[in-house]
């Protein structure tokens, strides 16, 4: 068992995700190191949503929804009798494919979660530093009280990884968080990550291989078996191993634009 | 700086701990949320139990003449025949002649004569009523209580809801009352209502769906029709007392038809009123039921070739017709529970001849219902609940169509 | 044989190519569509056939040179066969009664509405909707019933001698449970307008479900409910049969709950159930306070969709 300071943030093991009868994800078995940015990618419906969902326990809001296996954070699954989902979501962070300000002020898209997890601190300071962390500050530091959505989308993005860091989660998860987002933004949220990594584990969903090759130390590839259509990891190593010298040859094909 | 921030938030039992604050917290406020609904339903059980517990339960009344002065059969054994010749025998001839001349007596039903019988002959005079709960519960008690002050006084448990309450038109004393006028001025100013609003609205949803171009005469019609569904329904009566029945009274009171001893207040007159109340309701909805026909089909026809009439009348309507159904169901049960226009309008209140034609006077059914329940007895309160339970079983009726034509008609797209 | 298939064919093509297709009148359709043009804007003249109608006797009224907007605005008595033409006694009734449902309906439709959109599993909506609109289709004339002969008894025994047979609060109580629904029903959609995303964003940062409802989607949501809350105060001013029957039978110019008094729609109920000549002060009374009756739920009415449409846009 993984003890409190080793090496793994998050493991799962012989995860499976249900959607009813339906076996959506299948078979997951990962070891996400600690401060490392660790991508997901794989074609189209082959549950790389459903398994980054699964960490923080956001599927708990699909009534369908249930899982098979385990998912240990320092030891504990968090799929576990007695678990709080509340509390696993207050640790484990998420940042979505669209950025889904709160419709308040800047300002208050970041007091708002650290205020309902009982944060005692200075609110100013907590808002200011995780603004900074997201690379946000300069930009907004003079319109903190007006409206997050008078944000462009980027900005909005940036304020959406903010109020995540705001609460200080060990992991965050994050759901292509650059797709809908124009070039430029995209680089800015990528640097972003990297100075994040220093603290945090994190661990993205991407389409873009460029972006998984360029971010991320590891990588899972997953894919969808040909006749349940159940999605499950077929390949996990080291980025650079993954892109350049894979094992699996489906692996070879999408990285190299060949699938499908 | 990370770690000292993080010790701002409370960790360990401590996040515990206000994590279960919180979760108290919601759940007082869920039980907060639950408990509005539960007022709801226990608003709507109340309303119907209380209407249920009026229409049922004891009666003292007593004979001003004993039953037995007129026949030696028991009331309830009499035969028709048996009714008749003591109708005939006892009544006054002018009476007798009156009744005769509204309907021919021989041709009149049992129930009819036994309401006769004890209307004018036996006379009889309900002293108290009690309510179905206190009737169950307290039976022992109300025939004491009923003994004592009315020791003339028969007690019977009885139902005011009965199939003579159908069939008998109105009469000042409740004990002979009967709704059959006023659900025929009911279904008349239905009819009426429906006949008017039904082509016209359809007919402007149409127009507002599938023609209108988008433009400032476009949304004005659109806004207008909108608020028009929100304007209080006594404004309507008021506006059809002044357009229908006192502009227009040449047309509504069939004098212009040769229609005479008559003016304004008719059935005509509130059933148009209801038709421009219930207008706005069924183009809205006729409107939904046109947005819901996808596009792909209204396309297929005019790649045919077909006009926009043609794509109109031959795919859009047939498939947009069970919603238009519906929701002029809907119209029809607001225009069948609407009092106030009605009153307005001139609804009579008291009236027993039947409305045959457009221009006849009229009663409805929730006209009856505030009539009776504002009346001070509790013998008329007993009938006004009788009368709800008529209506709403009219309301569910109508609605469980309404379900059940949306179920059969399930769009297959 | 073959050559005249073919010439046939030709010559078919050629008759369709000389199909004019020059743009035709088709009298038919142009009929139709001026037929369906006149349905939809027949509305426009019910609209002017009220203002113009409820305008021409409420003008025949404030004619009269007895009458005057100050006596209209300042008198607190209300009877114009004598003189008294203050509306304050009608519009203090209309507004008592209109307040003590709104404190009803907006809390427990809201609340219903959270419920409704944020708790309920399918199976509770369900059962929970029907309800409500089983309440929202009982015909107002059996609200007055039961206003009258089920809560009017149960708040006698509680206020005992303070509280009049028939009495403000009754109706007003009643008038609440009648609007919930709609309430309910108004908040519920904007509720559910609001974007899934904005729930999930909330969840992710360790929110409860009543952190996410209470502080993220209702204020979201409240130009929706506002709208609701608007509608619901104009259906409450409109309302008339449950006043009608449980608030009472002549002007008071009084806001105490327990006390009878007649709102504007009630005193033109009764008025005009009455024999009612033309032509007299009574009659164009009446039509001066439907003027004001349709005046102020109209604008009522025009600000809650311009609410709700502002509203839709935000999210689209
Ligand atoms: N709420 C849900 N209910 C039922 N099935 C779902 C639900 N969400 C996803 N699925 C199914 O689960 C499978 C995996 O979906 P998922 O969204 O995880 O894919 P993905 O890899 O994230 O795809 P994409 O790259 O397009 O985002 C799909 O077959 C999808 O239809
Ligand atoms: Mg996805």
């Amino acid at each position: 068992m993984q003890s409190e300071n080793g090496k793994y943030a998050i493991e799962t093991k012989n995860l499976s995700i249900f959607y009813g009868a339906f076996e959506a994800v299948k078979d997951v078995d990962l070891q996400i190191e600690k401060q490392k940015i660790t991508a997901i990618i794989g074609p189209s419906g082959c549950g790389k949503s459903t398994l980054l969902r699964a960490f923080n326990r956001m599927n708990d809001f699909v009534v369908t929804s249930h899982v098979k296996g385990e998912i240990l954070m320092h030891g504990t699954n968090l799929y576990g009798r007695g678990i709080d989902p509340v509390e696993v979501r207050r640790r484990i962070g998420m940042v979505f494919q669209k950025p889904n300000p709160f419709p308040k002020s800047i300002y208050e898209n970041i007091a708002w979660g650290a205020r309902i997890n009982g944060f005692k601190g200075d609110m100013d300071e907590l808002v200011e530093a995780s603004l900074r962390g997201a690379a946000l500050w300069d930009e907004v530091k003079d319109k903190l009280k007006e409206s997050a959505y008078a944000l462009s989308g980027g900005q909005q993005q940036r304020l959406c990884i903010a109020r995540t860091i705001a609460i200080q989660p060990e992991i965050i998860l994050m759901d292509e968080p650059a797709s809908a987002l124009d070039p430029i933004s995209t680089l800015r949220i990528e640097e972003l990550m990297q100075e994040l990594k220093k603290n945090y584990t994190i661990i993205i969903v991407t389409h873009n291989m460029q972006q998984a090759a360029r971010v991320s130390d590891y990588t899972a590839m997953m894919m969808l078996y040909e006749d349940t259509r159940s999605g499950t990891v077929i390949e996990f190593d080291a980025t650079n191993r993954i892109f350049t010298n894979p094992k699996d040859k489906r692996t070879e094909d999408y990285v190299t634009g060949r699938f499908g | 700086m990370m770690n000292q921030r993080r010790a701002h938030f409370p960790e360990g039992t401590d996040f515990f701990a206000s994590l279960q604050t919180r979760y108290r917290v919601a759940a007082i406020w869920q039980s907060l949320f639950l408990s509005a609904l539960l007022i709801a339903i226990i608003s709507l059980t109340a309303l119907l139990y209380n209407v249920v517990d009026g229409a049922f339960g004891y009666v003292a009344y007593d004979y001003k003449k004993d039953p037995a002065t007129f026949t030696s059969i028991p009331v309830n054994e009499l035969t028709k025949d048996d009714l008749l010749i003591i109708l005939k025998e006892n009544l006054s001839s002018g009476a007798y002649n009156k009744l005769d001349d509204e309907k021919k007596m021989e041709t009149r039903s049992h129930a009819d004569l036994y309401v006769l019988f004890l209307e004018r002959l036996v006379q009889i005079d309900t002293k108290a009523t009690w309510s179905m709960t206190d009737s169950l519960l307290r039976g022992a008690e109300i025939r004491t209580e009923a003994a004592e002050k009315y020791p003339d006084a028969q007690l019977e448990f009885r139902s005011w809801l009965t199939p003579q309450f159908l069939a008998t038109p109105m009469s000042s004393k409740a004990e002979f009352a009967g709704v059959r006028t006023a659900i025929l001025g009911s279904l008349w100013l239905v009819g009426i209502a429906i006949l008017f609003a039904l082509p016209i609205g359809v007919g402007a949803a149409v127009y507002l769906q599938e023609y209108a171009p988008k433009n400032w005469l476009t949304s004005i019609i659109q806004t207008n029709i909108n608020n028009l569904a929100g304007v209080p329904s006594i404004v309507y009566g008021m506006l059809g007392l002044a357009v229908f029945v006192r502009t227009l009274e040449a047309l509504t009171s069939g004098s212009a038809f040769g229609i005479t001893d008559s003016n304004g207040r008719t059935v005509l007159s509130a059933g148009l009123t209801m038709g421009i109340l219930v207008l706005p309701l069924i183009i809205i909805n006729a409107q939904e039921a046109i947005k819901a026909v996808p596009d792909s089909l209204r396309q297929a026809a005019f790649g045919v070739g077909a006009t926009r009439w043609q794509t109109v009348w031959h795919h859009v309507l047939p498939n947009a017709l069970p919603g238009i159904l519906t929701g002029s169901i809907l119209a029809v049960s607001r225009a069948l529970g609407e009092t106030a226009p009605l009153i307005v309008v001139g609804a009579s209140t008291f009236i027993s001849i039947d409305p045959n034609n457009p221009f006849s006077k009229f009663t409805a059914l929730p006209i009856q219902i505030y009539n009776w329940t504002t009346r001070p007895q509790s013998e008329f309160h007993a009938i006004a609940a009788s009368a709800i339970i008529v209506l709403l079983v009219m309301l569910l009726t109508l609605n469980a169509t309404a379900i059940l034509l949306r179920n059969r008609f399930q769009r297959r797209y | 044989m073959k050559e005249e298939a073919l010439k046939i064919k030709t010559v078919d093509v050629k008759s369709f190519r000389q199909v004019d297709l020059k743009k035709k009148t088709r009298v038919g359709e142009s009929l139709i569509q001026i037929l369906l043009f006149m349905a939809g804007v027949l509305s426009i003249f019910t609209t002017i056939a009220i203002v113009y109608e409820l305008g021409k006797e409420a003008m025949l009224f404030f004619g009269d040179p007895d009458v005057t907007l100050v006596k209209f605005f300042t008198m607190t008595r209300w009877q114009p066969g004598i003189g008294q033409y203050g509306i304050a006694a009608l519009v203090s009734a209309t507004l008592t009664t209109s307040f003590i449902a709104i404190l009803i309906a907006l809390p427990l439709g809201l609340a219903s509405a959270v419920y409704l959109s944020e708790y309920a599993s399918p199976k509770a909506r369900g059962v929970l909707k029907p309800v409500l609109e089983i309440l929202a289709g009982i015909p107002t004339v059996v609200y007055g019933y039961f206003a009258l002969l089920f809560v009017t008894p149960i708040l006698k025994t509680i206020f005992e001698d303070r509280i009049q047979v028939y009495n403000m609060l009754s109706a007003g109580l009643v008038m609440g449970i009648m609007i919930l629904p709609l309430i309910a029903s108004m908040s519920e959609d904007a509720l559910s307008a609001v974007p899934r995303a904005l729930r999930e964003g909330a969840y992710a940062m360790g929110a409860t479900r009543l952190e996410t409802s209470l502080q993220i989607v209702v204020p979201a949501a409240l130009s929706g409910i506002g709208a609701a809350v608007i509608v619901g105060v104009s259906r409450a001013v409109g309302e008339t049969m449950i006043v009608a029957v449980a608030a009472g039978a002549g002007p008071n110019f009084s806001f105490n709950p327990l006390d009878a008094a007649e709102t504007m729609t009630g005193h033109i109920a009764r008025i005009s159930g009455g024999d009612l000549s033309y032509n007299t002060i009574d009659y164009t009374s009446l039509f001066a306070i439907a003027l004001m009756l349709f005046l102020v739920t109209l604008v009522l009415n025009l600000i809650s969709q311009w609410i709700v449409n502002r509203f839709r846009e935000k999210y689209e």
